[in-house]
């Protein structure tokens, strides 16, 4: 079943396009009123996906005396655009500072995956090797695992490396729990290519990095924009692990970092929501930019 | 696979290093059942070497770490003073709200799955059917799977707050809260535990319904209409036809659900972090809270060592129900 693994499904897609299965609608002659029952649903549905959204977002042009009075209003009586400017100088934490460790993070640990996880993705698709069974089940384990359940561990050993509480230890934290999800998902993309291809371009003298390079990535870039989309939003809002080993506040990532505004005397809500529609933004839209994939059966290892 | 290595190991050297094959490239391609050699392994160690570092080195060795950190004492300010056998896996079974916190992770399971899988079935049967403006729903429905967990549990801990949250003014305004206070949901450990399965139900929900919703498309439409023409209703061909059909998406569904929740920290350190006790724990929580309140590492990695082993458990569970190592 495509489903269990993600094997067949995309990988076939991304070479030849299989003929698009007439989808079931199609077939039956559905009635207006189904229709419009169907479109209120969704609606129901679609607004109650966004509520939380919308709220972060009328909360984040309030002021601070509007969003914690008494009987508060549900939309902004004023909007207080400046509040995305003056949230950046709050001093519950350096947001700036934590916006750059966010982005730091995340971006070096998928570039590390990328770097990491695309030869081995090719190499276990091409060769048979021994040990290649071992490794991708090595994988499949890792992939089930996550920071939080380790963190004491990973703690200890960064602090015997001395390299606790800095960026390089949670890109090497990110980008190894990280790391079996993308070479899965480009596993099965490579899969997908047809080794005669690879085996007419080394007939024409192509080195194995240049069949890599010039015949298969052109071919699996869905497979490896998808493992850097799910990669990258991962890291971005990672907590778990960053919470223990960044203990200086402007090492924290935002995840963290939001967290102490919880509990403070009186709260800046609005400068909470303000960095999360900031901090929520690219992320989603990433995720949208790749929605076709999610559907299409990348399932066996979408761990969030 | 272990006996070769040892046979021609010694054949080649590791100065061939990067794989250089004849011009049809023959004896390096995957044939089932053909034998491979250890040279075979040599050349695919550059390819696959630095992604073993990896999960040796930040994955599995931490892990042994946290074994080996489990047996001893190690002092608030992080010195190991030595060992002390199992006493750490006492210090966490003796503890009195141990037994109450793992029956609460069982029911944090259970709770939020079952919830987040009912819904999800739902959600994607309506997102399989045409009609206008599907692909905007399918699209908001993505927005909890990408943000982050903690910004989103931050806006419903700050809806509850007693007088000012938005989603207190709007119980009150419906009539079933009675005062302006509200029920303090957040400050008392059952409510802020309920809303906090609300909320991991809510981010759970766009995976799952994904996930069915790529299993749904794998259902063959000519089932589907022999029920129609044999007169079968819609309830009657979803349970009879759909519903069988869906048991692999379902099962990746629900054990990757199971592991996520599990794992899960942000909602509840968001949600019950500043609740006194242990009455709104889990062991996840309980972990975090030897590590940073009572810097307890030793303790904390002994309860590590116990939650990685049910989760070693899941995953073993994974393996043999969903053989994501059929397809390689």
């Amino acid at each position: 079943m495509t489903v269990t693994a993600p094997a067949p499904a995309p990988a076939s897609e991304s070479v030849v396009p299989p003929a698009r299965r007439k989808r079931r609608y199609t077939a039956d002659q559905v009635s207006a009123g189904r229709v419009a029952w169907r479109m209120a649903a969704g609606l129901v549905v679609l607004l109650v996906f966004i509520l939380p959204y919308t709220i972060m977002f009328f909360g984040s042009v309030k002021t601070k005396p509007e969003i914690r009075s008494v009987n508060p209003t549900y939309f902004p009586t004023e909007w207080h655009w400046e509040n995305y400017i003056t949230m950046w100088s709050t001093p519950e934490t350096p947001l700036p500072q934590n916006l750059i460790s966010t982005i730091v993070i995340a971006v070096c640990a998928t570039l590390l995956v990328l770097l990491v996880a695309l030869p081995a993705a090719y190499y276990t698709a091409r060769f048979r090797f021994p040990g290649r069974m071992v490794f991708l089940f090595l994988v499949i384990v890792t992939q089930m695992l996550q920071p939080a359940v380790l963190t004491s561990g990973l703690f200890r050993q960064f602090i015997t490396l001395g390299i606790s509480d800095t960026w390089l230890a949670m890109i090497l934290v990110n980008a190894a729990f990280n790391l079996s999800f993308a070479v899965w998902i480009m596993h099965s993309f490579f899969a997908g290519v047809p080794r005669e291809v690879d085996e007419a371009a080394q007939i024409d003298g192509a080195g194995r990095v240049a069949v890599l390079f010039r015949i298969n990535l052109p071919l699996v870039w869905p497979g490896i924009v998808t493992a850097i989309v799910f990669t990258f939003v991962a890291c971005w809002n990672e907590f778990a692990a960053s919470l223990v080993i960044l203990s200086t506040a402007g090492n924290q990532p935002l995840s963290v970092a939001l967290t102490k505004f919880v509990g403070q005397y009186e709260t800046s809500w609005q400068y909470v929501f303000g960095v999360s529609v900031v901090a929520i933004i690219p992320v989603v839209v990433l995720f949208m930019l790749i929605e076709k994939r999610l559907v299409g059966g990348l399932t066996a290892g979408s761990v969030k | 696979m272990s006996s070769t290595v040892e046979t021609s190991s010694t054949t080649d050297g590791a100065a061939t290093s990067r794989p250089v094959r004849g011009a049809g490239g023959t004896e390096s391609r995957p044939r089932r059942g053909a034998g491979t050699t250890g040279k075979d392994l040599l050349h695919a160690l550059p390819w696959i070497g630095p992604a073993l570092i990896l999960i040796f080195g930040v994955v599995l060795y931490p892990a042994v770490v946290m074994f080996y950190n489990s047996t001893r004492h190690i002092s608030l300010s992080g010195l190991d003073q030595g060992s002390v056998g199992l006493d750490n896996y006492v210090a966490v079974f003796s503890f009195p709200y141990f037994w109450p916190i793992l029956g609460r992770t069982v029911v944090w399971v259970v709770a939020v799955v079952a919830l987040t899988v009912l819904i999800s079935l739902g959600l994607a049967q309506l997102l399989d059917k045409a009609f206008p403006g599907r692909q905007l729903v399918r699209l908001a429905v993505i927005i909890p799977w990408a943000a982050s967990v903690v910004m989103t549990t931050l806006v419903v801990y700050y809806g509850l707050e007693p007088y000012f949250g938005i989603i207190n003014t709007f119980l009150v305004d419906l009539g079933l809260v009675s005062t302006p206070e509200g029920y303090g949901w957040t400050k008392h450990a059952d409510t802020a535990f309920a809303w906090s399965i609300v909320v991991a139900v809510f981010v759970s929900l766009p995976f799952t319904t994904y996930t069915i919703l790529a299993g749904l498309q794998t259902i063959p439409a000519e089932g589907l209409e022999a029920a129609k023409m044999d007169g079968a209703g819609p309830a009657r061909t979803y349970f009879g036809i759909v519903l069988p059909q869906l048991r692999g998406a379902l099962s990746v569904a629900i054990l990757i659900n199971i592991i996520n929740v599990f794992n899960s920290l942000p909602i509840l350190k968001t949600m019950t972090g500043s609740i006194p006790g242990y009455d709104a724990d889990t062991v996840m929580t309980l972990i975090f809270k030897y590590i940073q309140n009572q810097h307890r590492i030793d303790v904390a990695s002994a309860l590590s060592v116990v939650a990685f082993l049910i989760v070693l458990v899941i995953v073993a569970v994974y393996v043999r129900a969903v053989k994501p190592m059929k397809e390689v």
